[in-house]
């Protein structure tokens, strides 16, 4: 059949079709199921429109089971994570506080994005990507030697993304009692816990919500409890529409091993400061920026009809100038967006290249959209 | 999953139906399986009036919120009218694939291309061997 398939990152090597603890429910209440990054995940449940719609205006979503949390104990972690991680631990300063970072080779590419939990002084939580997990722990398990530090995937955890501006308010009843109250005072970026459930206020969609990890069995009564208070289950289609609009980065399409925080629009999430500390990638990302001239990353703004998607090229002039990284429709803005990374010296109106044809695109800072609100003028 | 496949279309393998008039004028669309694996439709890139298409050729492209995918004109003719409906409201296909959501009109070069077409029946069983 001509149809392409559905493009989202898929890395080599790994055994395909794995299913989360909530397959099975996927399927009964509908879903459209795709291979994801050697997954089987659901790509929508009858309407990504919709889904996307839902989580801006009320509340969505998401199973996130396939990410891997990974648990890192002793008394060194903290020392341990300022060495792994470009972004600084040391501004975690109160439990439950949650901070977004690279992991990088010492050559400055990205190995993977994560947010790493601040849970006591010898006990931190940090969230990976599905498809880079194997390659994540090996890496961190070789760092870790000669540290004082236990690295525990914890498998056994499910994940549960609630999202929207009414997503708190769904979820709380259906928490366990003794969560419901600190889960409902969290702070932004923050989490909570209590027994082996775990609430954080984070998401990747741009809307306020939780992110609640618990026991793999207690996953499918969660959704189905969730979907009867009014939660729409969402598929990974509009996950990305959602995350692409509020100009979050997809690790393996945004940025990859071959390229840096400084050229994937993440120099805000490197710490170079203090001085001292000597992460690993430190020395690389300093000569890039010394060295200057650095591809810039930049939202993109599609100013006719037509649909940006990933690799498209970019031209100022007759110039070849870049490359889109991951583009679509976004539902919000009816219009069509992208992220791409281009040369330092590229102006602001450029052509794309989509089928031959050279359509006129802008550069937009973003997000794209933020807390259901347009953040650019279309 | 099954799909509504009107018995009076011919089909392709790669999910366009044809409908034919006395004139010899053909309607081309894509199925309504084709529409549901896509999902929502939000941009049609039409073919250009005048256009000579031959069998096979893309002469289309249909994008959903999820992925870009060509039509392939079923028989080799002229284009003689496009769906302009689509270019504002490209999800009319999602709505109703055979009617209101169909996407150009050609004029037959030779008739006996509709021969290698399938009928609702083969083309229902493609479909369904289709699906994973």
């Amino acid at each position: 059949m001509p149809y392409r398939p559905f493009v989202l990152p898929q890395l080599p090597g790994y055994a395909m079709d794995k299913k989360t603890v909530l397959n099975e429910t996927h399927r009964e209440m509908g879903a459209r199921m795709v291979p994801f990054g050697g997954w089987d995940m659901p790509v929508h449940y009858g309407s990504q429109l919709d889904e996307h719609h839902a989580v801006r205006r009320d509340a969505g979503m998401f199973d996130v089971c396939h990410m891997t949390v990974v648990d890192l104990r002793g008394a060194a972690v903290r020392p341990f994570l300022r060495r792994l991680l470009a972004n600084d631990v040391d501004k975690l300063k109160v439990a439950g506080k949650a901070l977004y970072s690279c992991m990088l080779q010492a050559d400055g590419g990205i190995i993977d994005d994560l947010i790493v939990y601040f849970l006591t002084d010898d006990w931190f939580r940090m969230v990976v990507n599905a498809a880079t997990t194997e390659k994540d722990l090996a890496w961190i398990k070789e760092q870790a030697k000669g540290f004082e530090v236990t690295v525990e995937p914890r498998f056994d955890l499910g994940m549960i993304a609630v999202q929207g501006p009414q997503a708190r308010s769904r979820a709380e009843a259906l928490l366990p009692q003794a969560l419901r109250a600190p889960a409902m005072a969290l702070k932004p970026f923050s989490a909570a816990y209590a027994g082996e459930w775990f609430v954080g206020r984070t998401g990747y969609t741009g809307e306020d919500g939780f992110e609640l990890m618990l026991p793999e069995d207690d996953a499918p009564g969660l959704w189905r409890a969730l979907a009867e208070a009014g939660v729409r289950p969402c598929g990974l289609g509009a996950r990305d529409t959602l995350r692409l609009e509020a100009g979050m980065n997809l690790y393996g399409s945004d940025m990859d091993e071959s390229q840096s925080p400084l050229t994937s629009g993440l120099t805000w999430t490197v710490a170079f400061e203090p001085d001292e500390r000597d992460f690993i990638g430190r020395s690389a990302l300093e000569n890039q920026r010394s060295a200057g001239s650095l591809a810039r990353f930049t939202g993109l703004l599609l100013e006719g009809k037509g649909i940006l998607r990933g690799h498209q090229r970019l031209f100022d002039g007759e110039r070849e100038v870049g490359e889109t990284t991951s583009g679509g429709f976004s539902p919000t803005l009816e219009r069509s967006i992208a992220m791409a990374r281009v040369a330092a010296d590229a102006g602001e109106q450029l052509t794309v290249d989509i089928r031959g044809k050279r359509l006129p695109v802008r550069r937009v800072k973003m997000p794209f959209v933020r807390n259901g609100k347009p953040c650019i003028e279309t | 999953m099954s799909n509504d496949v009107p018995t009076d279309l011919r089909y392709t393998k790669s999910h366009e139906w044809v409908r034919v008039d006395d004139e010899g004028i053909a309607t081309i669309g894509i199925t309504d399986h084709a529409q549901e694996l896509l999902g929502d439709l939000v941009f049609v890139e039409l073919p250009e009036v005048g256009s000579e298409l031959g069998a096979g050729a893309e002469c289309a492209v249909v994008e959903s919120v999820k992925a870009a995918s060509d039509v392939f004109s079923p028989l080799t003719g002229e284009v003689i009218e496009v769906n302009e409906v689509l270019a504002d409201a490209p999800e009319t296909i999602n709505q109703d694939a055979y009617e209101d959501g169909w996407i150009f009109r050609i004029r037959m070069a030779d008739p006996d291309e509709l021969d290698a077409l399938m009928d609702a029946d083969s083309y229902a069983e493609h479909s369904e061997s289709d699906e994973d």
